[in-house]
This record gives C-alpha cells, structure tokens and sequence, in this order.
C-alpha cells in the first residue's frame, strides 16, 4: 500500500487542467515509476496525486500534414520503438527509448514523464534535443509567452486569455510551446505552470528530414541501468556528403540539465568530414559540458566520456547518413564499439590537452 | 482514517471478470495478492527493478508493483496462475523450467516464466541475446541466468516444432559479453 493522500482522476485534457487548477499541490502521476518509487522513498510520501494514465488521447504519434511529427505524452517507450512513424523518421529516438530500464519499465514510462520530471539521464531527453523537439502544455496561465497559435478561451471557470483563437482549434484550453532546452529550468525542475499538462511533444519537418543520427548510452550494466553519461548526435550532410551541413550534438549527466553543445555545432556546421575535424569537435564538447562528481563516476571520467562518445556516435551517425570520413584509420572507421572505451583515462589525459 | 479513498474496479484476471473494492492507494500487486490470493505475484523490490511482480496486462508485461491497481479498471491480466491448464497441469514452459534447473528458491520464477510466455507468443525465434535484453527486466540470485535461458530456449524451439541447436561450444565465452548485443 502506498503512502497516497488522495488520488484524482482525469480522462481527458480538459478534466486534468480542471484537477490541476483545483489542486495545485497535487503531483502529476503519468505511469508511475518515477512518482510511485519517490512516494515510496518517502520524498513524495503523503502527497495528493492526479492521475493522468486514463487521458488516453495523449497517447500513440501521428504525422501533422506539414510533416512535423507529433508524439503523446504519454506514449510509452515500448511503443514509441515499436512505431512505425518513429522508425522511419526519428529512429535514434526509437532507440533511445529501447536503452530504458528494462522491458517492464518500457512498457509503463512515458516520453512525457521522461521529460517533465526534469532529469538530466533521462534517455530520450538528449535524444530529443538533438532533435529540436518543441513541448506543448495544455492549460496555460494568463500570462504572455503563448507561441501556439491556437490558443483559444477555455470557458468557464477556466475563463482565460482567448490568446490568438486560431479557427482550427477543436479544443477549448488553451496550448503553449516551448523549445524543449527552455523547458528545462534546473535539475528536477521543468516550465510546467500551475495549471498545465505537458501534451504532446512536436518535432518539426525540417529537424529530422535527411538527418541522420546515434545515441549512446554508456552505462556500468546493459539494463536496468541509468546513464552514466548519454550522447545523441544528428547530423545533416551536403550532396556529395563530404561536409556537415548541420550538427546537432546533445548530452544527458553533462550538467544539471540536458544540453546542447551550441557552440562546437556553430564552430563545425560547414566543416569537412575528416578525422581531424571529428577529434576537433570531441576537444570541442569539453569546454561546454561540465559533468560533476557523483557516486556513479567521477568527472573526469565523464568528460572522458562526453569526447569519445561525441566522436563515436558523430562518426556512426555519419556512416548512417552513408558519408565517409577521410583519414579516419580503418579500425576508427564507424562507431567503434562503445564498451570499449576505457573506464579510468588518467585523470590529466581525460581533461584533454588534444 | 475515515475519509479513506476506494474505487470500484472491474477487470478480467486470468480470463474471469472479477470486481473488487480497492483502496486506492493499492498497487496492482496488492489487489491481485490481497483481494484474489493470486500469491504467484511475489513482492520482491517493489520499485520496479526485480521483475517478481510481472503481470501481463493487455499484452504487454507490467511489473504490477509500481502499477496503481485503480489503473487496471477495464483491463486483461494475466498472472502464472492462468498459464497452467484446468487442474493445475504445468505448461510446457513451467515444465521445461523444472527440467532445465531455471529454479533454485523460486521466487523469480513467476515473474520470468509470465515474460517468457508474453515474449514466446509472439511467435518468432529469437537469439540468445535477443532472450537476455527481453528478459533482462528480471533478476535472480541462484540460478545465473543460463538454465533460465535455456529453458526459455527449449520451449521456443519445442513449440515451432524445432530440434534446440547444439549448446555453445566449450571454448566460447560462457560468461554473457555485453558487447556482443548491438542493435
């Protein structure tokens, strides 16, 4: 039995932004094994719960007709890997979700639940960044910041700003979208206002059209593992593939939050796909992230991490975009295996001088 | 406590349509081990790492402790007890377990037996690694996983009418090498 004060109900959108108007206190429960586990743990021990497992129409993906596709919150990861959609348009996300956990927890987490409770491991978060995901929540607040066109009045006693009021609303609450790099605030903490649910999470034509990826995860065990760091790499190649013409690299445990690392991805858009330029980028990550110290790896080991997996997943999510790397030397050629690296670099080499 | 919370829930265990009233703070373990004496469902972590509590529910394999039992209002559940036959006859998998040695003291046994059926029905053949990642949601203490495997094996070959290839040669590794899976 768990220590569960009261429990809400909401099937659909509009009854959970209704709950969670009338109880913002209450702790949103998606699938349960984030929340059931910290109520266990007695962090969330006593607290008042809103059920959103029933609101069935946040589940499943499906294409919008301008291509961007768009995924329920409450998808689970067994059936984002299993979806079709995703296959063939964001397979590293796919893939992603098939390194959570184990098979059991695939079938009962949530991509939503994923990304609110704001952990910087969380698989698909990364990969979901590397993908320029954008959140949408459905509730909103009066304030500005409303990006959604269709935002429309919510009637009622959820009498609100009628916002932009776009004709192809059906729904009466009002949505906001968010970049999800914005969405996140702090470790744990993401821009879920009082009032909202995070529905769905869009991922627009042009971010994963011809672009080509890999997440790495690099954990002490094959499951039932979080990662120890998490590297997912897009990458866009010209015509005759031998330049970058888009890079997108992100990380999970690089920091508090997930990141991007923006900076390297402006320095090499446009660069030859050497080895050069593939040691450069994975020096290049190392003055953006910044790991700490925790009782699963030290730091040093981290941004030891953070360089080779840069390197290895930039050079398989190359080969998948069917590019080659001039100069890499035959064993380097594709993503060398990843369990391969070497778990305690000296601590000097692993803060790179290359 | 008198403004204690219960919800009606309805749902098909085991093929019955079976009612009960359920605190809400239950899990699914709770309701099938409380309410149905469905005691196959063992207790083991109860955060969802162990695997003991697995449970089928519409298809798809849930580990029933970090599932509210509220959630399974409407729902088709499957617990070891509804694999074995009218009078309690042990299927063939159970069987293949028993002569396999994939038990020591048992109590991972309901739940990796419930995943195996769920991964079996699907129909395919799957290689050894591909069984270890489908049932790596399950820990056991005794066995070391390779009499589980290969009962799982045997049962999978069995049922599409096929002679189980010969076991790995001695001077193959016998130890699990993460980095042979890549997918």
């Amino acid at each position: 039995m768990y220590d569960i004060g009261k429990i809400y109900e909401a099937h659909t959108v509009e009854e959970a932004v209704n709950l969670r108007l009338e109880h913002p206190e209450a702790v949103i429960i998606a699938g349960g094994s984030d929340v059931l586990i910290k109520v266990r743990s007695g962090k969330l021990a006593g607290a008042d719960l809103i059920s959103i497992q029933g609101v069935d129409e946040l589940r499943g993906v499906h294409m919008e007709k301008d291509g961007t596709l768009v995924i329920g919150s409450l998808t689970s990861f067994s059936h984002i890997t299993a979806d079709p959609l995703i296959g063939s348009c964001i397979r590293v996300l796919g893939e992603a979700a098939d390194k959570v956990g184990g098979p059991q927890i695939r079938a009962v987490g949530t991509v939503g639940g994923n990304t609110c409770n704001g952990v910087t491991s969380a698989d698909t978060a990364s990969t979901l960044l590397a993908y320029d995901a954008i959140v949408e929540l459905a509730g909103g607040t009066e304030d500005e910041g409303r990006t959604g066109g269709n935002a429309e009045n919510a009637g009622g006693q959820m009498a609100r700003n009628p916002g932009a009021g776009g004709a192809d609303s059906q729904r009466r609450i009002a949505r906001r979208l968010v970049p999800l790099e914005k969405f996140y605030l702090g470790p744990g903490r993401t821009d879920v206002r009082p009032g909202e649910i995070q529905t769905c999470l869009r991922i627009p034509v042009e971010s994963y059209e011809n672009h080509y990826g890999f997440y790495i995860k690099f954990g002490m065990r094959n499951a039932m593992e979080i990662a120890t760091v998490g590297c997912s790499v897009n990458v866009k190649l010209s015509e005759d593939k031998k330049y970058l013409d888009d890079l997108r690299i992100a990380f999970g445990v690089a920091g508090p939050v997930p990141m991007r690392a923006h900076e390297t991805e402006k320095k090499f858009k446009g660069a030859a796909l050497t080895a050069q330029t593939v040691t450069e980028i994975g020096s290049s990550v190392l003055s953006e992230v910044h790991p700490r110290d925790s009782w699963r790896a030290p730091k040093n080991m981290r941004r030891h991490l953070c360089r080779t997996m840069t390197q290895d997943a930039l050079c398989e999510a190359v080969r998948r975009a069917g590019g080659m790397i001039a100069g890499m030397k035959a064993d380097q050629d594709g993503a060398r295996d990843f369990m391969d690296i070497t778990l305690f670099p000296d601590a000097g080499a692993a803060d790179g001088q290359e | 406590m008198s403004d204690r919370q219960y919800k009606l829930v309805t749902c098909t265990i085991n093929g019955c349509e079976c009612t009960a009233m359920v605190d809400v703070r239950a899990s699914l373990a709770d309701m099938l081990r409380n309410e149905y004496e469905l005691t196959s469902v063992k207790k083991g972590c109860e955060v969802g790492e162990c695997g003991a509590c697995t449970v089928i529910i519409d298809g798809e394999c849930f580990n029933s402790c970090i599932y509210l039992a509220i959630w399974a209002d409407g729902k088709s559940i499957t617990t070891l007890e509804g694999l074995t036959g009218p009078k309690g006859e042990l299927s063939d998998l159970q069987q293949a377990f028993a002569d396999e040695t994939a038990i020591q003291c048992g109590f991972c046994t309901p739940g990796f037996i419930v995943e195996a059926e769920n991964v079996l029905e699907r129909g395919k053949i799957y290689s050894d690694d591909e069984l270890r990642k489908l049932l790596s949601g399950h820990l056991c203490r005794c066995t070391g996983y390779d009499n589980i495997i290969r009962a799982v094996k045997k049962t999978m070959y069995q049922r599409h009418g096929m002679k189980m290839p010969e076991e790995a040669a001695a001077d193959e590794p016998l130890i699990y090498q993460p980095d042979e899976i890549k997918k």
